[in-house]
């Protein structure tokens, strides 16, 4: 691992809301092509940290590089041109709801670039066949089932060709197939499309299906970081409570 | 004691605060009317003509009858008391004129706040709500441009044209009592309408109802980009917008009558 491009990297991020310490000085390396995997409690800050990742949010204190450019310090305009090299798929997909599954795909391409329509409409069916589902492409998002929201929101994020898509909890509220499938869909992605991959997920079939590298964030820290059979072997009582779905052990949730 | 200084102090911050962010939002919007294309980020046309049709073109016939009663209940007080000192001739002139000096922009503006501000917030608060907003931030599409920028404009245009039906309308509505009720002679009425009405009267009115378009779209936009907390929060957002448009529309309004009425215009 150790000679591959690092892609992202984060370094003593710092980061409250309202008084409260989300993140307390992270630190992590993501490099170009893997896939990995943010793991957490819910309310750890995975979220949070995946958003100073894309520039959503800026830290108290600390650095967010991209492709060794600091995203803390970049003018608006840079910003923006760093952004049309990453994708994003939303926990709640995000689609808007007042264009068909083909204008969300194509909103991207028709923003950012003077490409023809009928050309746009070649990439948005391409895309749209790369998830699994071409012939959806006139419906409204209200008409599609929760899996296929979040397989459209995938078909945006790619839609650019993105070099890294980030992932919020892509497989949450899915049934355990569909769920599957779109694990199976990043894996895909990945290899095809040869991206880079940040996914922030507490489901641990899906970390140990997909994952090249996991990150165990706890407190607003990185407890450990590994590849997913270090992080089953790993002697962190914490870790250890948290990938078997332990009541008892180090972590006290209240409740 | 010192706990209420702390408040007062703590809610004076606040509206700094919102002011602040309300004017950042406005240098925003034009900022990528202005400067946008040159950019080559220009604002497309579609989106702002669609905007167009919802906010101008279906909200004709609200507009109508709010005003056309008012001119109709306008008469109707007037006629009233000129009846007493035998001027009922001037019900003409004296509802031409608070028409389209007041009634027909106030009117128009309070209308369009409760049906068009009250819908910007809800879309662009839900769209908050539902992490729409930061995906569009994600894409490299800044929301201002893409969402908030075409309303602006609908609005801008749209508004003084609803003005001038609703001026319309309602001096139809003070013809309909003139003529039918209070047995003016037709032409004669018209003939005094336009005797007395002066172009002023009409552009002092509509330079209100610009202004009016201003502030219903941008504290929709505002309110709904500051919107958090579920469908409660949409809705509680909705309020906010629908309120402080009113409020602002009056005052606005109450500032500028005062500043044509002590420049003589």
């Amino acid at each position: 691992m150790s000679e591959k491009k690092v892609i992202i990297k984060l370094q003593d991020l710092f980061k409250s809301f309202d008084g409260r310490l989300v993140l307390q000085g992270v630190n992590l390396d993501v490099y170009q092509g893997e896939i990995f995997v943010i793991m957490g409690g819910s309310g750890c800050g995975k979220s949070t940290l995946l958003r100073h990742m894309t520039g959503a949010i800026t830290p108290d204190s600390g650095k967010v590089f991209f492709d060794g450019k600091d995203l803390t310090t970049l003018s608006q305009d840079e910003k923006e041109k760093i952004k049309r090299r990453f994708g994003m798929s939303f926990q709640s997909s995000a689609l808007l709801d007042y264009l068909t599954v083909e204008e969300n795909v194509s909103l991207p391409l028709c923003e950012h670039t003077k490409l023809d329509p009928k050309i746009i409409n070649i990439i948005v069916k391409m895309k749209l066949n790369l998830v699994g589902l071409q012939g959806f492409d006139q419906l409204m998002p209200s008409m599609l089932s929760g899996g296929m929201k979040k397989r459209v929101g995938l078909a945006r994020a790619i839609a650019m060709d993105p070099e890294v898509v980030f992932y919020d909890e892509p497989t949450s509220g899915l049934d355990p197939v569909v769920c599957s499938v779109v694990d199976k869909l990043i894996v895909d992605l990945s290899k095809k499309l040869l991206l880079t991959s940040v996914v922030v997920t507490h489901n641990m079939e899906s970390i140990f299906r997909i994952a090249d590298r996991v990150a165990m964030l706890q407190g607003g820290k990185v407890l450990e970081i590994g590849t997913p059979e270090q992080i089953k072997n790993s002697a962190n009582p914490v870790v250890q409570q948290f990938i078997k779905g332990q009541i008892d052990g180090p972590i006290n949730y209240v409740g | 004691m010192l706990k209420v200084f702390e408040k007062i102090g703590a809610t004076v911050k606040n509206w700094i605060i919102i002011a602040v962010e309300f004017l950042q939002l406005i240098s925003q919007t034009l900022f990528w009317i202005f400067v946008g294309p040159s950019k080559d980020r220009p604002v497309k046309s579609k989106p702002v003509f669609e905007q167009m049709v919802f906010m101008g073109v279906k909200s004709i016939v609200i507009v109508f009858f709010v005003t056309l009663f008012t001119g109709v209940v306008l008469a109707m007080q007037s006629a009233y008391q000129l009846e007493k000192m035998g001027g009922v001739i001037y019900v003409s002139s004296l509802v031409s004129i608070s028409i389209c000096r007041e009634l027909g922009p106030v009117l128009t503006a309070l209308v369009l706040a409760g049906r068009i501000g009250a819908a910007i917030t809800a879309e662009i608060g839900s769209m908050k709500v539902n992490e729409q907003i930061e995906a569009l931030d994600t894409m490299a599409i800044n929301p201002v441009r893409f969402l908030i920028v075409p309303k602006f404009l609908a609005l801008l245009f749209m508004l003084p044209c609803l003005t001038v039906i609703g001026n319309l309308s309602g001096m139809l509505g003070g013809y309909l009592v003139g003529v039918y009720n209070l047995k003016i002679n037709a032409p004669l009425y018209i003939q005094t309408t336009f005797k007395f009405l002066t172009l002023k009267d009409i552009y002092t009115g509509l330079s209100k109802s610009i202004i009016f378009a201003i502030i219903i779209s941008m504290v929709g936009s505002y309110q709904g980009l500051k919107t958090k907390g579920g469908a409660v929060g949409v809705g509680r957002a909705t309020t906010i917008s629908v309120v402080t448009s009113f409020i602002l529309i009056i005052v606005a309004d109450c500032v500028m009558t005062a500043i044509y009425y002590f420049s003589n215009m």
